[in-house]
């Protein structure tokens, strides 16, 4: 069960990232470049995203376990750290570079395109170096 | 403004908060892409759900395509950017212990003090450079 729940759960979103046009890095890179043709709509991606899950995720708190999972797991950490931060600022700047995260680069390998899978080849060695050298 | 579509924008991000609610829902899973992915390929415990999750990922395009005939995007050019792109994308998400998904909508949703801060600085830093370079 927890494999179809996940899989399903990967189509859904991933299929969200592809209708929304986020699979699209130039789409991407026309939110986060601000100019005269600057295009919000990845706000709108985000605040649909959040609407569904926030009401869901609260409707849902007070649970004391998941439908068909013995408990939640959550992260724990509350500080603000240096991983935190350093991690998300050279996050963002990758992101501008290109206009791939994680997700809409994973989505796109199916496009058959040298460059997404060159780009996803190289994020994997990211995070191989993230587990090896820790801050 | 040209190229806004908040139609398809607001029903794609609520077709990616749904998958990412059922993840929690169902299996009390926060539904973030990059930690999902990287431990199915460096962590051995939890594989099965993990390698499922990211099937799902791969071919959720391929059914958009079969649904709507006009479904295309473009790919981006093979070039340098492209290498140091990925790294800083891999060493920022494993350092930052997330991306878009676990951050910007699980955390947020939660109201995870780090997940929001993570999601302003990833935000204002993609910003920076994407409008420094293009």
């Amino acid at each position: 069960m927890p494999v179809l729940i996940a899989l399903v759960a990967g189509i859904l979103m991933s299929a969200g990232i592809a209708y929304s046009q986020m699979i699209d890095p130039a789409k991407v890179l026309g939110f986060l470049t601000l100019n005269e043709h600057w295009d919000p709509s990845l706000m709108l991606v985000m605040a649909g995203a959040l609407a569904v899950y926030a009401s869901g995720y609260w409707l849902f708190a007070g649970k004391q376990k998941p439908l068909f999972a013995e408990h939640f797991h959550l992260p724990s950490k509350r500080e603000l750290d240096k991983p935190l931060v350093l991690g998300s600022a050279l996050f963002g700047a990758g992101w501008g570079l290109v206009g791939y995260c994680p997700g809409p680069a994973l989505a796109a390998l199916s496009s058959g395109s040298s460059a997404t899978l060159a780009f996803l080849v190289a994020m994997i060695a990211g995070w191989f170096i993230s587990r090896r050298w820790s801050i | 403004m040209e190229n806004f579509t908040p139609v398809s924008a607001l029903i794609g991000g609520a077709l990616i908060g749904l998958g990412a609610l059922l993840l929690y829902m169902f299996s009390g899973r926060i539904a973030g892409i990059s930690g999902i992915a990287s431990n199915t390929l460096f962590n051995r415990d939890g594989r099965s759900w993990r390698l499922a999750f990211v099937a799902g990922i791969l071919i959720g395009p391929l059914l958009v395509g079969l649904v709507s005939s006009n479904f295309n995007y473009s790919t981006p050019e093979f070039n340098w950017q492209l290498i140091v792109g990925g790294l800083l994308v891999g060493i920022g998400t494993g350092w930052g212990s997330g991306c878009t998904s676990g951050h910007g909508i699980c955390g947020i949703s939660r109201l995870s003090v780090r997940s929001i801060v993570a999601t302003l600085i990833f935000m204002l830093a993609g910003m920076l450079i994407a409008t420094l370079l293009h």
